[in-house]
């Protein structure tokens, strides 16, 4: 569609200047390697095929987490969202997991997503820690506000961490938020956050080279199957 | 008394079954065994329900009469045994005895459990209602807080290490990967829960010195087997089953109290009753079910029933004397830790997998060449409640 840039300077908001975040790779429990990097926006519309079928799952909040989801990278690709940034586990080339989180000020995250799209290994906990991150290593944020829509991402977040509540609305429905601290951060970090850097250069090529999807049956078992992982 | 035959077994997977209640697994379960024992319009005269919790986590009391009304199998007689994790291992027992006293013909044996509908921390919370009630449950124990220390104990006396308990892991996990019944279709690699630096946040501590591996899933599922007189059984003329040797045997409630904390009396002599009744040795046995609930159970249990000796279960297990193939195969389904494990469920599924082995219906890479005889063991409490059967193929 035709874009007008003087009006869209209008409609896009400034950016906070973000380094970016230096890929890694985290080795899973079932021996895969995993590169953990960041997308950008020209990524998205691959992204969005995995995130796709996943609107349709209710199992485990998927539903909610992944239209929501859905949104903010609509949001992020138009430029539609303040110093977003969205990063991405894939194994083998295919995309296994996404999260996305902003920044609210210089000082204070916003976290918003986290969607495993394969399960049972934890890559929705790596990549929630890849995004604190970034927040705290590499964006030198003091905190960042969390919520958690469902009860794995309550025990994932505020359980593990552990999380501190706080009576700040967060962005998504306007609930109190629960904070990571520099400090709560820097204690969980030996737990919490996995991964080697740098990502050898294959590894790296092979995730570059194209952000393949599964099918979105595959999806669907993986996420909603009987086993239930 | 009469020999008993298992002339029909039958599983569902087992897992996360958010659609089915837990009427409707044991059902299935049931319907599966009752089809595979070719029953027809036959009717079973009673109905054995092995199940720990429908009162606590489905606020569900009488389901063995409920199950019977669901199946049209009435007036068959029906009773809930509830024996903690032993719940399945009992309802069998009790369904041995009543065809083998004379009194019923056929027995239906089902054991079932839904522990997923209810969060992890409530389904610890569950299991731990098992432990004493005035010096365990009141200051926190869980069965993995137990398992930890017995642990701690049993690789401080019998040597045992972390790798041998990765063995058993890494072991489990791949045969359930090759399972369709396992709750876990995962394998999982040395280098991710234990070599990587990754290790650390793949396989975290859940009770020291047990990682989060070395502990079975919670899970949804339900397993049956159809039991009739052996001469019955043999008319049909294909191959069945005979319950050849049954033990139980119980413990002092507390592990404290245990004169030896790491000496399983009650694996011990469970296990000696049943081969002394089905008059074979450790030795004789082709395949074995072990309740490996943690990992260091099923080194500890291969001990105690006498595969290995003392401080040689680990050694085996990581030299691969316990894999398809070894000296003796043991949890070829996966075992609790990947088969998965619905606590009132696993004593019978542990059998029906046994009769899986004996009509030898396995596909290559589960199957044990030449399987002649199995046993389990079904573990209750913290080895304070167990039974062990001994069942044996019978050619037509």
């Amino acid at each position: 569609m035709p874009v007008d840039m003087e009006l869209e300077m209008f409609l896009r908001p400034k950016q906070y200047p973000m380094p970016p975040y230096p890929p890694k790779m985290i080795t899973l429990a079932n021996g895969k390697k995993m590169v953990v990097r960041q997308a950008k926006r020209e990524d998205v519309p691959a992204i969005l095929k995995s995130v796709h079928p996943c609107m349709f799952i209710k199992r485990d909040y998927y539903d909610i987490v992944s239209a929501r989801l859905y949104g903010e990278l609509l949001a992020f690709y138009y430029h539609r969202s303040k110093s977003q940034f969205v990063l991405m586990g894939q194994v083998d080339g295919f995309l296994v997991g996404v999260v996305n989180s902003r920044m609210e000020n210089e000082k204070v995250g916003m976290s918003y997503h986290t969607l495993a799209i394969d399960r049972g290994l934890r890559i929705g906990s790596h990549l929630f820690a890849a995004k604190m991150e970034y927040h705290m290593e590499y964006l030198n944020q003091e905190s960042v506000l969390i919520v958690a829509e469902s009860p794995i991402g309550f025990r994932r977040w505020m359980v593990e961490y552990p999380l501190e509540a706080t009576t700040i609305p967060h962005e998504l429905g306007g609930g109190d938020s629960y904070q990571l601290t520099r400090d709560i951060y820097f204690k969980a970090k030996p737990r919490l956050v996995a991964g080697v850097r740098p990502v050898p250069q294959d590894l790296l090529d092979e995730a570059e080279a194209e952000i393949k999807f599964a099918d979105d049956d595959t999806i669907r078992e993986r996420i909603a199957g009987l086993k239930g992982r | 008394m009469r020999d008993v035959a298992i002339i029909g077994a039958g599983m569902i997977p087992f897992g996360r079954r958010d659609e089915d209640t837990l009427l409707e697994m044991l059902s299935y379960a049931s319907l599966k065994a009752l089809d595979d024992a070719g029953m027809g319009d036959k009717k079973v005269d009673a109905v054995y329900v092995g199940n720990m919790g429908a009162g606590i986590l489905q606020h569900q009391s009488s389901i063995a009469s409920s199950l019977v009304d669901r199946l049209s199998l009435l007036p068959a007689a029906a009773d809930v045994v509830e024996n903690g994790p032993a719940s399945g291992g009992s309802a069998l027992k009790n369904g041995f005895l009543a065809v083998a006293s004379g009194y019923y013909d056929y027995v239906l044996v089902v054991g079932g459990e839904k522990m997923r509908e209810v969060t992890g921390w409530r389904a610890t919370d569950f299991v731990a209602t098992m432990t004493h009630p005035e010096v365990e449950y009141p200051y926190g124990i869980t069965l993995p807080g137990m398992a930890g220390m017995f642990t701690q104990l049993y690789m401080e006396k019998w040597g045992v290490t972390r790798e041998h308990l990765l063995a058993v892991t890494l072991k489990n996990q791949e045969m359930g990967a090759l399972n369709p019944y396992a709750h876990v279709e995962m394998t999982l690699s040395r280098d991710g829960i234990f070599d990587s630096p990754d290790a650390v946040v793949n396989n975290p501590y859940a009770a020291s010195p047990l990682h989060l591996y070395d502990l079975c899933p919670v899970s949804d599922g339900a397993a049956a087997v159809i039991l009739c007189p052996l001469d019955v059984a043999k008319k049909r003329g294909k191959a069945c089953v005979q319950i050849v040797g049954f033990g139980q045997a119980t413990d002092t409630h507390t592990l404290q109290e245990r004169e030896d904390p790491t000496d399983l009396k009650a694996v011990t002599l469970a296990s000696q009753q049943a081969l002394e009744m089905a008059k074979l040795k450790p030795s004789d046995i082709s395949v074995a079910e072990l309740h490996d609930a943690f990992t260091i159970l099923e080194i500890a249990e291969s001990e105690h029933v006498g595969f290995f000796k003392k401080g040689e279960g680990g050694k085996a297990a990581a030299a691969g004397k316990t894999r398809l193939g070894g000296q003796i195969p043991i949890n070829v389904s996966g075992g609790l830790k990947a088969r998965g494990h619905p606590v009132g469920g696993t004593g019978v599924a542990q059998v029906v997998d046994i009769v899986f082995q004996l009509r030898h219906e396995l596909p290559e890479n589960r199957q044990v060449k030449d399987a002649k005889t199995g046993l389990t063991i079904n573990f209750g409490g913290f080895g304070n409640n167990v039974t062990c059967f001994v069942l044996k193929r019978i050619e037509p």
